[in-house]
């Protein structure tokens, strides 16, 4: 089997060569990614060679033994072979071996992937999902927010993975980003553990893997592999309480009087719902509607307005507020960097 | 004398032949299936190009929802009873199945059950709105279908309709095993009934241990939704991975149900268009039941991303391969049957070839899937998709159309356009291999299943477009295949008791068999009798393993 | 044309095949075994799971006196067939009255023993996951009681009629079998529900 070294060198390779594949399992970028794209290869292997064989004996035998109607012997029956023992011995014990090989290599990488001990520097993140959209709650540094997903990058020589604890506050759903690992489902009631390690910093995406409803299509996975300073800075930025901008004291009066709070928070505020996204800060993201719709001050009045423009049946309800108070809001949101 | 129309419907529905019984699944399984693709043609219409906005979410929701539903309970399942009820009293000599009225009653139950479905798409608010047809998917994962997430009664449509379907399935089920085990005709032991009689056994014993799970599972989610009960309710402390386990507890052997009467079709056929017996009829025996146990014991191959444990997921690995290994003597075997033959490349044979190819890949992929770790990234993706369809329709519904080819001048006395075939069999070979080969490569790009569209920047889109090209061929290659049953039906070719100068006992009695199928009750000294009866120089019975 | 005769062999070797009847009723027993055996499974993986409420050891107690009535009409069912056997058609119809008392009994206890935990220690399907579990499968089994009750007051009637002859021994026995599995899945019921799992 290649050493580890180059395995990495075909994964880039790999990686070069699909640049337009931001999602693409052969484009591993991270430990989980790299041991299953490792393994992966192993298994297209074997499997591609048994195809060649058997595939080819298949043809062989259609093409040499089709009926021709010209020779002596065309109107006879063929002679009768019911079977033999050694032949199909030989063909049960064949496979078996493969089998053996096959499932040996497997269960090396699941233990080493499910059994990895975690580094007393790993990040702890707590992964809640809901209909439609992710929670993140990072319990150590006293952070919540929604959708995008900032981690350390982590250097090969000096690994800072960050941990994921699963759960879902709702249905079923399951965290893929197949550059940095395989999926682990979300499941209500039960905790699911995870890791992962992105060596180049970068934003990988991904999506909810497990049908949740309505809107699973676009439940979309945003994961920033930030290179130190930028994670240390994102990091403050994100433990500060909801910034005060007295330009947008109206917006944020609009807020508080209408239904948002029962749904959403806002660190330092009265605003403490918890059934929707964080906003404290949410014009720091890239993304709303959980990574389908860029950031703009467009799109944000659109999606209060009527989120189903942008997601029909996405659990927030239209809010039936005036073009005035739509300004206004939207004003005071977009200020919450 | 001519009998008037309503004669001949209430012959039809007040039967208890199981050649009648036979042909109504079959037709019923038809008409489910041009429904059903249907509605995959209307989802990849969807998913041609990314976010299309051709259907809502909520009625694609409900398309992937009725066609996974209806293709598995309401195509797979009669169509494959359909034959078998036609087919297997006449291949061991009797005169009907064992329980005439049983076999009526599980037919329409089954329907019943299927129409019960369909009215979901009426009971709400009607045809465009998809009324309340299901849409949580063909497994109904809770809590989605707890009543706080699933308001309304679309999920109980679900419910209903396949505890309906489960009743007939087990109703059939017991009726092959007691007419296989009580009814043969003289001489006929179990190791010279033909391999699709023994195919069928395993599969309807598979049927009593695995409808069950299922039956239960649906009973507890009805108490849930109706009586307040916790069984899956995670909020009350139950648990959603324990619906899993019952689904699939019930849901891989179902596949196996599924592709093992396909396995028989090629048992009977391949040998006959080789000229040669089988290769190897003990160890098909052997390798059936093989397969009929181990399916029961690889299930959570479907829950490998759900945190069960490394213990389990190396376990469940290790079962899922092995079945490979009893699968694949299944495919040498057939391979062997061809080696040394005289091959004859008629319309059913084409499709057996097909099969042949195709199951070697659906298997690999199959292997591949059971690496967990690789289906911690394949896993829900359509890569998933691609390997499922290609078992289901690159080799079963391959197999059943090589079954209605070979079987139906048996059933209508009138052989199936070979012209036609040919275009059937072109159109839908290069359509499904334009569809199914190319949504291998979404999956390996990250796309997951159950999307009703997809984000433009994934790079998906080139390869989805391809895929729903190739619908269009196999929906015009089904097209032909009905026009060729209905016009053949009229103006084919007259069959005769024996068309393909086959071995088996069915081919023994007219185009169509009369009513009482023999005139006396044959008696068999061999796996062919008929190959005895033509080479009385050279009897199989000489040979037999 | 008629069909092709397929004669090799001397036909009047004998050549005698299982009962039908016996057959399909096993098949049954084992589809039926298999739904038993998930409510079975989902009863023991919730022992102790219950958030709130009633457990099984505060409020169950073994009901060994109609679990002896339902065991021991095994036994009688069995004495009903041996009798149809040997053509004693009165003895029969004792038996199968004596089962389906035994049966009623069962059925008796068994309502009385919902009547209590309903209304003394508020015990429902949705109190909890015990409640939940305790009486889908115990009711699933009741289910399949009254029905087997029902078919043998069916076949009481016939034998108090006269009407059911040594010609329907196979018949009597298909139903008996029907029986006694009802009876062993009791017997899994009760070790685990009222033994084991308090």
């Amino acid at each position: 089997m290649l050493a580890r070294q180059q395995w990495r060198s075909l994964a880039v390779l790999v990686q070069f060569a699909s640049g337009h594949d931001p999602t693409s399992i052969f484009a591993p970028a991270g430990t989980p990614a790299h041991s299953i794209f490792g393994l992966s290869m192993l298994v297209l292997s074997i499997t591609g060679a048994i195809f060649l064989v058997v595939a080819g004996l298949l043809l062989y035998v259609l093409l040499r033994y089709r009926y021709r109607a010209t020779g002596s012997e065309s109107a006879q029956e063929p002679a009768q072979i019911y079977g033999s023992n050694q032949i199909e011995l030989s063909w049960t014990v064949i496979p078996v071996l493969i089998v053996v090989i096959l499932f040996l290599a497997t269960a090396r990488v699941i233990f080493s992937t499910e059994l990895a001990r975690k580094p007393a520097d790993a990040l702890d993140v707590t992964v809640i999902g809901h209909q439609f959209w992710w929670e993140y709650r990072y319990p150590k540094l006293g952070i919540v927010t929604a959708n995008e997903l900032h981690i350390p990058v982590s250097d090969p020589s000096h690994p800072t993975p960050t941990y994921l604890t699963l759960s879902s506050a709702d249905t079923d759903h399951s965290f893929w980003v197949p550059r940095l690992a395989g999926k682990t489902d979300l499941i209500p009631n039960k905790v699911n553990t995870m890791w992962i390690d992105p060596e180049v910093a970068g934003l990988y995406l991904g999506q909810c893997a497990q049908y949740c409803g309505a809107q699973h299509a676009k439940m979309l996975i945003r994961v920033y592999a930030d290179n130190p300073q930028q994670f240390a800075a994102w990091v403050a930025q994100q433990q500060k309480p909801a910034a005060e901008d007295p330009s947008a004291a109206e917006g944020e009066t609009v807020f508080q009087h209408s239904a948002c709070i029962s749904c959403h928070a806002l660190a330092g505020t009265v605003a403490t719902g918890r059934f929707g996204p964080d906003l404290t800060h949410v014009a720091s993201r890239d993304t709303i509607a959980s990574g389908s719709v860029l950031n703009t001050a467009a799109n944000m009045r659109a999606w209060v307005d009527n989120p189903a423009h942008f997601k029909p049946g996405a659990l927030m309800p239209e809010m039936h507020l005036n073009d005035h108070d739509l300004d206004a809001i939207t004003a005071f949101l977009m200020t919450l960097k | 004398m001519r009998r008037s129309w309503l004669e001949v419907v209430h012959e039809w529905v007040t039967t208890v032949d199981h050649k009648k019984i036979g042909i109504m699944y079959i037709c019923y399984a038809l008409i489910f299936l041009l429904v059903a693709g249907f509605e995959a043609l209307l989802m990849r219409i969807q998913l041609a190009i990314p976010n299309n906005t051709f259907v809502s979410p909520q009625v694609f929701n409900r398309l992937f929802t009725m066609h996974g539903t209806t293709m598995v309970f309401f195509v797979g399942m009669p169509i494959l009873f359909g034959f078998g009820n036609y087919l297997i009293p006449l291949m061991i000599g009797a005169r009907d199945m064992a329980f005439p009225r049983l076999n009526a009653f599980g037919f329409w139950i089954s329907a019943f059950g299927g129409l019960l479905l369909y009215f979901s798409y009426l009971g709400g608010d009607g045809l465009y709105g998809a009324g309340t047809a299901p849409d949580v998917g063909w497994f109904a994962y809770a809590p989605l279908t707890s009543p706080a997430f699933s308001i309304g009664h679309s999920t109980d449509y679900w419910t209903l309709a396949l505890l309906l379907s489960g009743i007939g399935s087990v109703s059939t089920a017991l009726n092959i095993v007691a007419t296989t085990i009580c009814m043969r005709c003289p001489g006929m032991k179990l190791n010279r009934m033909p391999l699709l009689v023994w195919l069928y056994l395993v599969t309807s014993l598979m049927v009593f241990i695995a409808i069950g799970p299922l039956t239960a599972a649906q009973i507890m989610l009805m108490l849930d939704r109706f009586a307040g009960a916790h069984f899956f309710d995670t909020q009350a402390g139950g648990s959603a991975v324990l619906w899993m386990h019952f689904f699939w507890i019930f849901g891989h052997p179902e596949v196996y149900i599924l592709v093992l009467p396909a396995f028989a079709f090629a048992n009977e056929i391949i040998p006959v268009f080789s000229r040669k017996a089988i290769f190897g009829y003990p160890a098909m025996v052997a390798a059936t039941i093989g397969i009929g146990f181990i399916s029961l014991s690889v299930w959570a191959h479907h829950m490998f991303t759900v945190g069960l444990g490394a213990w389990a997921n190396t376990f469940f690995t290790l079962a899922t391969m092995v079945i490979a290994v009893p699968t694949g003597i299944k495919i040498f075997n057939w391979l062997a049957t061809l080696w040394g033959g005289k091959i004859y490349f008629t319309v059913p044979m084409m499709f057996a070839v097909a099969f042949l190819f195709q199951f070697l890949i659906a298997g690999l992929t199959g292997i591949m899937l059971s690496v967990a770790p690789f289906d911690w990234q394949l896993g829900n993706s359509y890569f998933v998709v691609a390997h499922f369809h290609y078992v289901l329709v690159g080799a079963i519904l391959m197999m059943i159309f090589a079954a209605f080819y070979y079987w139906s001048p048996k059933m209508t006395g009138r052989m199936l356009s070979e012209k036609l075939g040919k275009w059937h069999f072109w159109l839908f070979v290069i359509g499904f291999h334009l569809t199914f080969d190319f949504m291998h490569v979404p999956g390996l790009l990250g796309m997951p299943r159950r999307i009703y569209t997809y984000e433009a920047d994934r790079g998906w889109m080139i390869w989805n477009l391809i895929v729903s090209s190739g619908a269009i061929f196999q929906a015009i290659g089904a097209l032909v295949f009905v026009y060729n049953l209905v016009w053949s039906y009229f103006k084919g070719q007259l069959a005769g008791a024996d068309p393909w100068d086959a071995w088996t006992l069915e081919w023994s009695t007219t185009s169509p068999p009369p009513a009482y199928n023999f005139a006396p009750i044959p008696s068999v000294g061999s796996r062919r009798p008929l190959w005895d009866l033509k080479h009385p120089e050279d009897p199989d019975s000489n040979y037999e393993m | 044309m008629g069909g092709t005769a397929v004669l090799l062999h001397n036909p009047r070797e004998t050549w005698k095949l299982p009962s039908r009847g016996i057959v399909g009723m096993v098949c049954l027993i084992i589809a039926e075994a298999a739904i038993f055996t998930i409510f079975v499974v989902a009863y023991v993986f919730y022992l102790g799971k219950s958030l709130a409420g009633p457990s099984p050891r505060d409020v169950l107690e073994p009901p060994i006196f109609t679990t002896i009535c339902l065991l021991s009409s095994s036994f009688t069912v069995m004495g009903a067939v041996s009798a149809l056997h040997r053509n004693k058609q009165t003895i029969c119809s004792l038996w199968l009255a004596l089962t389906v008392l035994l049966g009623a009994i069962f059925l008796g206890g068994t309502a009385h023993e919902w009547y209590n935990l309903i209304y003394r220690d508020g015990l429902t399907i949705k109190t909890n996951l015990f409640g939940t579990t305790f009486y889908s499968l115990v009711g699933l089994h009741a289910t399949h009681v009254v029905f087997g009750l029902c078919m043998l007051s069916l076949a009481l009637l016939f034998s108090l009629r006269g009407q059911m002859t040594s010609k329907h021994t196979e018949r009597l026995e298909v139903l008996s079998l029907y029986w006694h599995f009802v009876d062993g899945v009791w017997v899994v019921v009760f070790l685990v529900v009222y033994l084991f799992g308090r």
